[in-house]
Formats: structure tokens, sequence, C-alpha cells
């Protein structure tokens, strides 16, 4: 029997939000039949970019249910901004943890999410899944850029911790070497620090600390693929930089930045810092 | 809560018989039957007293009967003498439905170099007699086959398989670790050279089992030391066990016939009941061909571990075929093999009944569960 916290069995038993929104205005949906558990989450977006309403349907166990309610409890009053922001690890810390076989039900989530705001923006609205990065898992279809994520925002250190994160290597097991091996570059590169609470940093550390981070940080990371990073300017928490080289004509340039800058700035520098591309 | 309990092919009860028979020798009768005193010589006449009544269930002889510690040991123990005794035959027969008992250790000798069929079944869970004859070799060491399935409650054709091995000159173990104690098996008339039972699944505790080994054939001890169970199965025997084990078999002896009836009948309420109520869901599984007390239902589009908590809420305790339920990502390896479809294999449940369940119980259940159906289904985001 699983473990699961008041909080999972409360929100599974008397789910917040549960059903279609007839408004809705953008809808992300998430996972398959095949797969075991799949979720569909409607957003009501207004014109100041707040979600007005969330609700949802989800097909799977108790978790993947729990999942999905506390997140749209969470969601409701965010900006799309702020709940872009949103890890999985804020939805199984809302529910005061879940066990760890079961941490792939708040990745879903957050796909969900993030699946329904592209939809949103009118980006194409094919799972990032399969837009990012190569399949690794034929049979959850799972990426390497998804494996990636989830051992960098859950610190994880075993292809048994990927595979209850993202389900990959979950069913015939033939991919287990190749996460092995995405696991083992991704552990080689320096690793992922806590979050530790920072104190307000004026403009100028801000842009003192961005520009270090990316001359010690970032660059040595693109040119490691023969690219090159430039910061044009730094205006609030929003980065302004320009992508040379390799990487700006790399097709997946977006999600370099995405991906790695905001990341390690974040990371490095302060948790909301939105980087945008010249 | 007052529990109904739905889930006795995973464990049952302890039957108060049985419970009772084992009292005094947890108490005062705490000798070695091995010892040459009276003291320890009492004690082993309450393992020999088991033995017959074991054997006596089966259709056997006592010295056919070697205790063990669980339906696993068993089979790993049939598996291993076959292999041990015939080392230069290097082909195992088994199926894909197993128990993982079986199955797992039919990979691990996989890994040592033998060569390993697993036979498909079809969509009713059933095995291909053809393809079964077709199979077995010269080469053979052994046929593993197990007497009934765990999950859908399938019962197999032993004896027509255990024939044929027979006439072929191969080895054939069965694991009845599921039949015992539900249906008839009498090995005087059935050709099987081993069958593994347990006894936590007949109303005895966990921890025993027995494994019947035809007299003649050759055997290998997995578990080697001293000379109990005259040399093939060392370690002082678990005498309170092994007398519960006797009790429960002499319970099944007694009660079988009613009981097939009476479990069958309140299985049948159930699951007519269930398909009654509830829209589309399907039986999985050889009703033909069925252990009474099984049902295995599959309810579309909803998710069997969820299905599970929230049966468990209102107290009643089943399992499931679902990936969640396992803590592995995919649904059950016997519904995989049956071709269920995604969307029905995900959803399945296991109903397995006792002699200790009632009409009223049957009734509550089907009472409670299309509503659970129907929340999940409300919640689902597939419809149709």
């Amino acid at each position: 029997m699983w473990n699961y916290t008041e909080a999972v069995h409360d929100h599974f038993l008397h789910p917040h939000n549960a059903g279609p929104l007839a408004d809705a205005n953008a809808i992300g949906e998430v996972g398959s039949l095949a797969c075991g558990d799949a979720l569909k989450l409607y957003l009501k977006i207004n014109d100041k970019d707040v979600i007005e309403d969330a609700s949802f349907e989800t097909f799977g166990c108790a978790s993947a249910i729990a999942s999905s309610s506390v997140l749209t409890d969470m969601i409701k009053g965010m900006t799309v901004d702020e709940a872009l922001k949103l890890t999985n690890k804020d939805i199984a810390n809302a529910l005061g943890g879940l066990p760890k076989q079961k941490m792939h039900c708040s990745v879903m989530g957050q796909e969900a999410l993030e699946a329904a705001i592209r939809q949103w923006k009118g980006e194409p609205a094919v799972p990032h899944a399969h837009e990012e990065g190569k399949l690794v898992c034929k049979c959850f279809g799972v990426t390497d850029a998804q494996i990636i994520r989830a051992i960098r925002e859950n610190n994880l250190k075993t292809v048994e911790e990927v595979t209850a994160y993202t389900k990959a290597g979950g069913a015939c097991g033939e991919c287990l070497d190749e996460i092995a091996e995405i696991l083992a570059a991704e552990l080689k590169q320096k690793p992922v620090k806590e979050l530790k609470p920072r104190p307000k940093l004026t403009n100028v550390q801000r842009m003192q600390q961005v520009l270090k981070v990316i001359d010690e940080e970032i660059r040595p990371q693109l040119a490691a693929d023969g690219g090159d990073i430039e910061l044009i300017d730094v205006d609030g928490k929003r980065v302004v930089v320009s992508l040379h080289g390799r990487c700006s004509q790399c097709r997946s340039s977006n999600v370099t930045i995405a991906n790695l800058v905001q990341r390690l700035l974040r990371e490095h520098v302060e948790p909301d810092i939105v980087v945008e591309e010249a | 809560m007052q529990v109904v309990y739905l889930d006795n092919n995973a464990t049952t009860a302890v039957a108060p018989q049985v419970l009772e028979a084992m009292l005094p020798y947890l108490g005062d009768l705490y000798g070695n039957p091995s010892s040459m005193h009276t003291f320890g010589g009492q004690v082993a006449e309450a393992v020999d007293t088991s033995r017959e009544q074991i054997a006596a269930l089966l259709g056997a002889e006592p010295d056919e009967i070697i205790f063990t510690a669980s339906g696993s040991e068993g089979d790993n123990t049939a598996i291993w003498s076959a292999l041990q005794s015939r080392p230069e035959r290097r082909h195992i027969v088994t199926t894909r439905v197993e128990h993982p008992a079986v199955l797992s250790v039919c990979r691990y000798w996989e890994t040592q170099g033998y060569r390993v069929t697993m036979l498909g079944v079809d969509s009713k869970g059933r095995l291909d007699l053809e393809e079964y004859a077709a199979t077995i070799g010269d080469d053979t060491a052994i046929v593993s086959i197990m007497f009934a399935n765990n999950e859908v409650g399938n019962i197999y054709p032993i004896q027509e398989m255990a024939e044929l091995a027979r006439e072929r000159g191969v080895l054939f173990h069965t694991d009845a670790v599921q039949a015992v104690g539900k249906i008839p098996i009498d090995l005087h008339h059935l050709p099987v050279d081993m069958l593994t039972l347990s006894g936590h699944k007949i109303n005895a505790p966990k921890g025993i089992g027995a494994l019947y080994v035809r007299k003649g054939v050759r055997f290998r001890p997995l578990v080697r030391g001293g000379h109990q169970e005259r040399g093939r199965r060392a370690g002082t025997e678990n005498v309170p066990y092994i007398v519960g084990l006797g009790v429960a078999a002499q319970l099944c002896a007694k009660f079988m016939q009613e009981e097939r009836v009476d479990v069958a009948r309140l299985r049948d309420k159930l699951e007519y009941g269930l398909l009654e109520r509830i829209p589309e869901c399907r039986v999985n599984g050889d009703i033909e061909h069925r252990l009474p007390n099984t049902s295995n239902i599959s309810f579309k589009n909803v998710e069997g571990e969820a299905i599970l908590l929230m049966l468990d809420r209102l107290g009643i305790a089943a399992s499931s075929g679902s990936a969640c339920t396992s803590g592995s990502l995919e649904p059950s390896h016997v519904l995989r093999a049956m071709g269920v479809p995604f969307n029905y294999a995900h959803g399945s449940i296991r109903l397995s009944l006792s002699r200790y369940n009632t009409a009223e119980e049957i009734d509550y259940v089907l009472d409670k569960f299309p509503g659970v159906i129907e929340t999940l289904r409300a919640i689902s985001p597939f419809k149709g």
C-alpha cells in the first residue's frame, strides 16, 4: 500500500476543480491511456494574463488525481509568468510530498500546465515532449530533454529515480543504458545547488552577478558546442542576451535560452529572472 | 470498520481450527522432531500426521510431501531439482502468465545458458495445446505450468499437458498454489511429477508450504544441510506451521465440494451484479474454466489504483492488475499476455472470495461499487 499523505487522500477523495471548464481559453493535454495516466487541464486566462479559473480531468491513480487537483488550486490567481515558474517539486510539496515512484504524477501536472499556456500563446500544441530533444523511452514517449530537466530540477542521482520521475525505462527497459548515459553526463556537470534565500539585489549587484555567471558558467558550456553569448541589457529582472555561433542557428535556440541561461541565472542570481533573446 | 475481504488470492484468513491446532506447538510442545527422546518424538508424530493430511488432500503418498517455507521455495526447488538431475537437458518450457516465482526463476536460468520457451495465451488467457506439444523436445528438462492463474483464475488443462510430457519423458511441474483446496486434485490419476502448494492461500499461516515430488522422480535438494525431510530439504522443521498446514488441508478436503458451489454462487452474484450495474466493463479470463472464487473485471477508462483506494475507504479489500498498484509502470503481465487493451487493462480489479464471505457482504459491495466507477469516470478525460 502506498504511503500517501493526508493531503493526497483529501485531494483524491474530494478533488477540487474537477470536470471540464466551459469558458476555458487554454487546454493542455498530456499522457495517454496506454501510459496509464493522462491529464487534461483547462485554464481561463483573462486579458491581464491572470489565470482566473482552472479545472482538470484526470485518468490515473490517486496521486495523479491529487496532483491535478492541487495544481488547479495553486495556479488560480497566478499570472501566466508566475505559473510557468512552477516546478513539479512545488506540486509535490503542496501535497506534503509524494512517494518517489509517484513523482511522475507531479511532472505530468507541470507538463500539462506548460502545454496549456503554450496553446494560449499560440505556440504549436504539441506537448513540449516531442518538440525538444530526442525520443529516449519509446514505451512512454519520453525525450532526453524531459529526462535532463527532471534530473536537474529534482537533483536526481540514479536511473531508478529518473524512472520514478519520468516513467522513462519503466516498461521494456531497453532505454535504461541510454538513461544511465544521460545521467552520467549530467552528474559530471556542476551539481545543482539547493536554492538558498538570498538578500534582495540592487540593480548594480544584479548586473554584476549576471555578468559573472555568464562568464563563468554559461559561456564555457555554450563554447563546448561552438557557441557564444553576449549580454545586451539587464532591465530589472529581464535579462536580454544575444547568442552567437552555432547556438544562434540552432533550431532549438529558444530551448537553449530557456533551459540553460535562464536556469543558471535563476539558480545563481535570482529565482525569478526572465531571459529574452535580443 | 468491518472489512469485506475480497482478496483471497493474495492471502487468506487463518482458520480458527488451524490456529487452535498450532498453539500447543508454540507453547509446551517445542521439541525438535529429530531428537531421540519422547519429548521430541511426540512432535515428530504431529509432523507425520500433517504429511498424511496433505497427502490425503492431493491423492499422494505421505513420503511424496516435502515441507517448504513458501510457494516460491517450492517453485524454485522444483525447477532447480529438474535441471540438476538432468544436466544434459538445456530447455525449459513455461508460460507467459506464470507467477513471478516461476517466471523470474526461468529468466534467471535463461541467463545461465538455458533455452526458455514461454508459451503465449489467447485473449481469454488460454494456452494452445498444439503449440505446447510442438515445443517439448528431447532437450527439454522441465515443463512448469501453473494449475490455475492467480490473476484471472483460469484453470489450465494440466491432465493433457502432463500426460504428453510423460509420453515424451519430460518432467512436469505445476505451481498449484491457487488451485489446491479450491478444486479437486488427484495425483493418483494426474501424471505430474512435482506440484507446489502454499499454506497461506488455504487458510494456514504465511511462511509454510509444501512441494510434492512423485516417488521415483530424481530429486536434488535446493537447501542442503541436515537430514530433515529425508535429506530433501534441510532445516529444523517449522512444526507449529506444519501442523497448521495439515489441519488446513484437512479442512479443504472436508469442505471443498460444498464450497466450490457456495463460493462460486457468491462470486457469480457479485460478477453478474457488477456487470449489470456498471456499463462498459468486461470479465477477463476463461469463464468456463475458472477457479470458483475468482473474478477479474476491467472497467473502461478508469485506473485500478484509484478504484482500489476508493473501495478501501468503503471497507472493501480487493486488488488490481493496474500498473500503479505494483510500483511498476506497466499493467499486469497476465493481462498484457492476453492482449487486453490498455483502456481496460489499467482498470482491472481482481475480486477473490473465500468461504468466509457472505451474501450480505456481496450486497454491500454491489451497492457501493458502481458509485466508485461513476465518480472516477466523471473526472476522467476519456469518455466513451
